[in-house]
């Protein structure tokens, strides 16, 4: 079997010491980070990324995966004790959640996430694992037309799925791709709104951009908000659901992983969706939906499976096809780069050792998170009472580091710096940041294919829409924009996105 | 101009953050040579985005200003915490190579802890002595980042 002849290529590299060492490291740190509110896996990742730079891709890439479940774990501790989201994702598990926990089930709540979150984990490895051969060998059927195509299906479902009006989510993404095309030309080798900038002839960076838009904005948005935590202060003794709970969590967490292998996958798609989704599942579903709200153990199991499977299965459309899904994808894309990897088909082919390595890795990730988790939850918790006045400024003094040392230089920290005034005009004006991010990375990748295809087609546009396979990735895109456009639907999506 | 109010505060500024936007991206890209549809220049795909942009900015314009327009206003604007969290951004960058990542990051954590309602020097002071401490054992230390320590004139 080819399946599990990559996975013991896989295991080889990820069952190294060094790896697991590393492994270990990113889910401990992730989870640390990622427990504390207002701190998601995106701004999480940023500010650990300087610390992969020195290490051998494999092991950055290892570590950076830990890090980001780590961060989604610890984001629904965070959602659990304190009624906080530590990120989107964990959004609904805070309604039901935070009720078991005042009612003194908070440890049974926290080891049904982790338990529902390590089995969606080993089934969308497994589905990643049996989808990258297949997916990759379609990429590779891939043209330019084709390319294109894809890309702007996965930016228009990606501003559907963003909060706000659809038309600000795709302005955010236009605004994005314009932002992407400063710097070089590679076709004609002309600088473009570089203004004379040598910093700039590389283009702007990504990792600067989302630290000044995801990490400083943020700050200066929390401190706004001095509310004051609403922790849950008894001591979590009991950790072990009942039979009863058993019986009650199993099947939401089969649908829960289901629905988010299947969501994750889906190119706008991911952790936030699959949450959401398995969410309102569960309740139409259960024979109980008035329990939904004040307690139900179906309203923990189900979303945070399905937030890991899709977490995980995002990764799918990122390394067969080279698209990132959302803007954590994004993010990893941009650490990927500094460690000249760049993802798409060819990373299979040319990298195997490194591409089956991180994937078994991520089902490492997982059980590490499952053995860490439950037992140090105590001190999670405790990280929780340290007041936001001394965890701000850690906050910006590991971005600042973070920043200056992409390039040891201090233009990218004037750009974190200018992009953290950007960031609280976006939040001011309640525009989405994660579309414009979106469309600063794919802007490069869409100009690029969208002229080649036009090359190939001597000019000719209606080419994209003669080639089956563009044609109907176009045609998805378009019944996906005049979905929106119905009423009925725009309402159910306000009140599904509204947070 | 009756019927012609801006109902919606948020949705008409940030349609016209996206018209400015374009209409900047479009005079600049005026620059590049367009070339034509099969052989695209530099200034082709800048000017088809700026007008796709310039019309999203006219669509979100015009409809905060439908008389079907949820009224919205602009949110208030905490400008003092933003001064002080950009600036000390700002101070970070100016002074890590003449004062070194210690003096740097001093002012930075200083600077920034002003932000908060919540500001004690002591609370501050300390907060900064212990991460300093922590970065100095990680990045220098531990990971062996090139950054410089010390101020520049010691060296």
């Amino acid at each position: 079997m080819d399946l599990f002849h990559n996975l013991a290529i896989g295991f080889a590299t990820a069952a190294q010491p060094a790896n697991l060492l590393y492994a270990f490291f990113g889910c401990l740190l992730g989870t640390l980070i990622g427990v504390l509110p207002g701190l998601g896996p995106l701004a999480t990742i940023a500010m650990l990324l300087p610390i992969t730079y020195a290490l051998p891709p494999d092991a950055a890439l290892i570590m950076l995966a830990g890090i980001y479940y780590g961060a989604q774990y610890g984001g629904s501790t965070t959602a659990i004790v304190v009624n906080l989201p530590g990120e989107s994702s964990s959004v609904v598990t805070t309604i039901d959640g935070y009720q078991m926990a005042k009612q003194g089930r908070a440890g049974v709540a926290l080891s049904t996430a982790a338990i529902g979150s390590f089995f969606a984990g080993c089934v969308a490895t497994l589905a990643l694992a049996a989808l990258a051969g297949p997916l990759t060998a379609t990429a590779l059927l891939f043209g330019p037309k084709e390319f294109f195509a894809l890309m702007i299906l996965g930016l228009i479902l990606a501003s559907v799925l963003s909060s706000g009006p659809f038309i600000e989510g795709i302005g955010m993404v236009v605004l994005g791709m314009l932002l992407s095309l400063v710097g070089t030309d590679l076709n004609s080798g002309s600088q473009r709104f570089a203004f004379g900038v040598p910093q700039l002839f590389d283009g702007l960076d990504f990792v600067p951009l989302a630290m000044g838009i995801f990490g400083f904005a943020e700050i200066v948005k929390n401190l706004e908000q001095d509310d004051k935590l609403s922790l849950v202060t008894q001591k979590i003794t009991n950790l072990f659901p009942t039979r009863d709970d058993f019986r009650r969590m199993l099947p939401a967490m089969l649908r829960g992983t289901a629905l988010g292998t299947l969501l994750g996958v889906l190119p706008g798609g991911g952790a936030v969706l699959s949450s959401f989704a398995s969410y309102t599942l569960e309740k139409k579903l259960s024979r109980h939906p008035e329990q939904f709200g004040k307690g139900a153990i179906e309203g923990v199991a189900g979303p945070e499976s399905a937030n890991n499977a899709g977490a995980q299965t995002s990764f799918i459309p990122l390394l067969t096809l080279g698209v990132p899904s959302n803007v954590v994808m994004a993010l990893m894309v941009g650490a990927m780069n500094i460690h000249n990897i760049h993802p798409g088909p060819e990373v299979m082919t040319k990298n195997p050792t490194l591409f089956w390595g991180l994937i078994v890795s991520m089902w490492v990730g997982n059980l590490m998170l499952l053995i860490l988790n439950l037992p140090l939850v105590g001190l999670w918790v405790k990280l929780l009472t340290i007041p936001y006045r001394y965890l701000f400024p850690a906050i910006m003094v590991f971005c600042s580091i973070g920043v200056y040392s992409i390039n040891s230089g201090t233009f990218e920290v004037y750009e974190a710096a200018l992009f953290c005034v950007f960031g609280y005009v976006l939040i001011k004006l309640q525009l989405p940041a994660a579309p414009l991010l979106l469309g600063l990375v794919l802007g490069p990748a869409i100009e690029e294919n969208f002229r080649r295809a036009m090359v190939l087609s001597r000019g000719d546009v209606t080419a994209l829409l003669t080639s089956p396979l563009s044609a109907s990735l176009l045609a998805a895109a378009a019944i996906a924009v005049l979905l929106i456009m119905l009423p009925t639907i725009r309402a159910r999506r306000e009140e599904a996105l509204q947070e | 101009m009756k019927g012609l109010a801006i109902r919606n505060q948020r949705a008409f500024a940030s349609g016209v953050l996206f018209l400015a936007f374009a209409v900047f991206f479009f005079v600049a890209a005026l620059n590049y040579p367009a070339g034509t549809v099969a052989r695209m220049g530099p200034g082709y795909f800048p000017r088809l985005l700026a007008i796709v942009l310039a019309v999203i900015g006219l669509v979100v314009t015009l409809g905060a200003m439908k008389s079907s327009a949820e009224p919205q206003a602009l949110r208030r604007w905490d400008f003092k915490g933003l001064a002080w969290v950009t600036g000390s951004v700002v101070l970070f960058g100016a002074l890590l190579f003449p004062l070194g990542l210690v003096g740097a990051l001093f002012v930075l954590i200083m600077v920034s802890s002003r932000a908060s309602h919540e500001f004690t020097w002591i609370g501050a002071l300390t907060n900064a002595a212990v991460l300093i401490a922590l970065c100095l054992a990680v990045f220098v230390y531990g990971l062996g980042l090139q950054l410089p320590v010390w101020p520049s004139l010691l060296n």
